[in-house]
């Protein structure tokens, strides 16, 4: 454990909810982060008054926290049902391949791209979808995941 | 503004339909998900740009404290509204007073708007919907909408989403001054009751009888919890029911509040939709701000609060009990039941938990009755239902129906028929809880009742077109690969039968299936039907069971000829090289890892099948496009 992590943000974040509140804590800390840093596990222990595993508990369960850290760009493909009959397979399997990523590694080694499918987004009428940072990229297909890409490289 | 009686609601009401009226034009721009991805916000930025800049007056909110001459006569409202449903042809600008609807609306096209349109009240045609020749210049006319019965999502597209000003512009919160004002609970229930709304989320369970089982318990504190937990994959009717009239949502929340002695509201929202909760934030701080939400409520004893919780990614989270855990700050797994949600739910306390799209229902039926309501629709089913329409077909978006409506008529006049040159197959029903229609179901009325009848539900209401490049037994796997990562792992019966059917409907596809293997899954099916514990395990197998009674050949064919009559499933392709395009270049030979390819130069080249892995280097490789896939 590292001994310089801030925990400021954190306080500051505790202050905005109720003690049981863990899932709205745990969302506000992954806002700043975007992901859960082992640290602030046993310090919200000692703050909220109870386990360490049962917040551990919370924050494995929940498909949206992650214990990893994340790209600096979250690529989501939306994998729902109108999406899956629109082919989005194809575009996960070639973002996956243009990445070096698989179903179980999920960020470049650089921290610049993380790879997740999502079950729905919601945006079935723009099927297949997909998004970089929450912003909906709609109608895909693999050549305009390529350009997308290509996009996001040349920008860094 | 701080409305404290019916009188300050009144005027407020009056104030702002004034203002609203002196706006001579109105320009909607939808903001709902699906439009914002398409660039709408940028144009809805432009337009204001390109109207002032023209000199003209351009209202984009309503002023906080009112005057006469805040707004004057023929000045143009330029407004985000929320989803029109009409997705596939966003973005989507609404003018009005015509009702002209123009479609892909980009960038490039506002100038041409303002100029024709907004200055000189001419129709840019080329911008509207157009099929077989014929413009449909009103939205009305657009045969997606014609035939369709708007009166839950009336609002969406229509109003500005983001202005708790426009909703009592018009006729906001008029249901719950009325259930407030003139109505005791027990009127309340009544109306619900006669009413027969059954829960949209999925159950179908009467919205009055459960009001009133709540409404009976003795303990003090009760909630109401909003199920906006949109989590089966292609639904999204409650997504654009929060993102496009929330105020609607608030106003079925407090009556709810009302009715069954509750004084805090939950609303549950997916993770996913984080525009919905921008806006139901705004809403509840704009009606707090107007003081129709707080303590006293115009004056009267009656207190409300709302609440959001944001889901974090579990689709488990949409069972009852799994919700009201989660909004505990625990892990969301569903208990046992009984005691049921309506006596011990919310922090062990009588809670009222109902769907979004059911809430929305109820301002409706207390302003216009639970005559009227019944009047739409079968007996046992009555109102309307949303249902999101997706996959294979040409008109995808939101529609809203009278139950009962056939779903040939779904499909075929208000879908438009089947996209590109796909021939129908079935229609997925109600996610991976709910099963498919076949051909000879099309017929069949969109209701709770008769959608038991042939083992499907009607669940939240999507309805996924499959064509005949659709593989149903890759499509049952896609279900049972979703419903397994869902499963919350509590139970036995979930946990681990899921995976076994997963297993042998991956072992299926791959071509690996074995004779006996149906019958073993048709048995996990029943076995996990009666035994798991909550309704995602209750409904896991059901796409299952569904595809094989409707295409039981199409299994036997990945299990006894390894072949996939779609031609869907990437494992059971065969490569074949077509030998009147082969040149006999020999790079597809070069490029076969496995040495799998033959041939003389400059004569046609021949897979073997036996050696081959399906990689598909053959077809990249091939200039000539002579490798086929059969």
């Amino acid at each position: 454990m590292t001994k310089d992590f801030d925990f400021s943000q954190i306080d500051a974040i505790l202050e905005n909810h109720e003690k049981t509140a863990i899932i709205a804590i745990l969302q506000d800390i992954q806002e700043i982060y975007h992901y859960l840093p082992a640290e602030i596990f046993p310090y919200l222990a000692k703050k909220l008054n109870t386990a360490e595993a049962r917040i551990y508990s919370v924050a494995t369960f929940y498909e949206n926290f992650s214990l990893e850290p994340k790209g600096k760009y979250v690529l989501k493909c939306c994998d729902g049902t109108a999406c899956h009959v629109r082919k989005s397979t194809d575009i996960l399997e070639y973002l996956r391949g243009e990445l070096g990523l698989s179903e179980s590694k999920t960020t470049t080694d650089d921290l610049m791209f993380t790879l997740e499918t999502v079950s729905c987004l919601g945006a079935c009428g723009l099927a297949p979808v997909m998004t970089v940072n929450d912003e909906v990229h709609p109608a895909m297909t693999p050549d305009k995941a390529a350009a997308l890409l290509k996009e996001l490289k040349e920008a860094e | 503004m701080l409305l404290k009686s019916k009188y300050d609601l009144d005027s407020a009401r009056l104030t702002y339909g004034g203002l609203v009226d002196k706006q001579s034009r109105k320009v909607l721009v939808c903001a709902g998900t699906g439009c914002v991805a398409g660039g709408s916000l940028k144009i809805y930025h432009k337009l204001i740009e390109t109207i002032q800049a023209k000199g003209l007056e351009c209202v984009v909110a309503l002023a906080d404290e009112p005057h006469d001459d805040d707004i004057h006569q023929g000045s143009v409202g330029v407004k985000r509204s929320g989803c029109h449903g009409f997705c596939e042809m966003g973005p989507l600008v609404r003018i009005e007073p015509e009702g002209w609807l123009y479609t892909k609306v980009k960038l490039e096209d506002v100038d041409e708007i303002v100029d024709r349109t907004i200055l000189n009240n001419e129709c840019v045609e080329r911008l509207c919907y157009k099929k077989n020749g014929e413009i449909y210049r009103q939205q009305d006319e657009i045969p997606f909408y014609k035939m369709q019965n708007r009166i839950v999502l009336e609002h969406c597209g229509h109003i500005d989403a983001t202005s708790i000003k426009e909703y009592l512009a018009i006729g906001g919160y008029k249901a719950f001054e009325k259930a407030l004002l003139e109505m005791s609970p027990e009127d309340i229930l009544n109306e619900m009751s006669a009413s027969n709304l059954r829960g949209r989320g999925g159950g179908g369970f009467p919205l009055g009888r459960k009001w009133a089982s709540v409404a009976r318990q003795k303990e003090p504190v009760k909630y109401v919890v909003c199920n906006g937990d949109e989590g089966d994959p292609g639904a999204f009717m409650d997504r654009s029911i929060m993102e496009g009239d929330p105020h609607r949502l608030l106003e079925g929340m407090m009556i709810a509040g009302i009715a069954t002695g509750a004084e805090n509201g939950y609303i549950y929202v997916r993770a996913e939709y984080p525009l919905a909760v921008d806006r139901l934030k705004g809403a509840i701080a704009q009606a707090e701000q107007f003081g129709l939400l707080g303590d006293n409520i115009l004056g009267t004893d009656f207190s409300f609060r709302i609440h959001i919780n944001r889901g974090a990614g579990a689709f488990v989270c949409g069972e009852g009990s799994a919700l009201t855990a989660s909004i505990e700050g625990k892990r969301g797994m569903p208990r046992v039941k009984p005691p049921r949600t309506v006596e011990h739910g919310l922090f062990d306390k009588p809670t009222v938990l109902n769907n979004v799209e059911t809430l929305a229902n109820v301002p409706l039926i207390i302003n216009k009755g639970a005559d009227w309501f019944k009047s739409i629709g079968p007996e046992n089913s009555p109102g309307t239902k949303a249902f999101a329409l997706t996959g294979n077909i040409s008109n995808t978006g939101l529609i809203e129906v009278p139950m009962g409506t056939s779903l040939r008529k779904v499909i075929y006049e208000i879908g438009g028929g089947m996209r590109g040159d796909g021939k129908f197959k079935a229609v997925q029903i109600g996610g991976p809880s709910g099963g498919c229609l076949v051909t000879p179901n099309l017929d069949i009325s969109l209701d709770f009742d008769s959608l038991k009848k042939v083992g499907a539900m009607i669940g939240s209401g999507g309805l996924v077109v499959m064509d005949d490049k659709s593989c149903m037994v890759e499509v049952a796997r896609f279900f049972m690969n979703f419903t397994q990562n869902e499963s919350c792992g509590k139970c036995v019966p979930c946990r681990e039968g899921t995976k076994r059917m997963l297993e042998i409907l991956e072992r299926i596809v791959d071509g690996r299936g074995e004779e006996g293997d149906i019958d073993l899954l048709l048995e996990l099916a029943d076995t996990i039907s009666s035994t798991a514990l909550c309704g995602l395990g209750k409904t896991a197998a059901f796409p299952v069971v569904s595809t094989i009674k409707n295409f039981r050949d199409e299994y036997e064919a990945h299990i006894r000829d390894k072949k996939c009559p779609a031609g869907n499933c990437k494992k059971l392709v065969t490569y074949q090289i077509d030998p009147t395009l082969c040149k006999g270049c020999s790079k597809c030979a070069r490029a076969c890892p496995v040495g799998a390819i033959s041939g003389e130069i400059r004569s046609p080249f021949k897979i073997d099948p036996a050696k081959c892995i399906k990689c598909g280097a053959c077809v990249s490789n091939c200039n000539f496009k002579a490798v086929k896939e059969v």
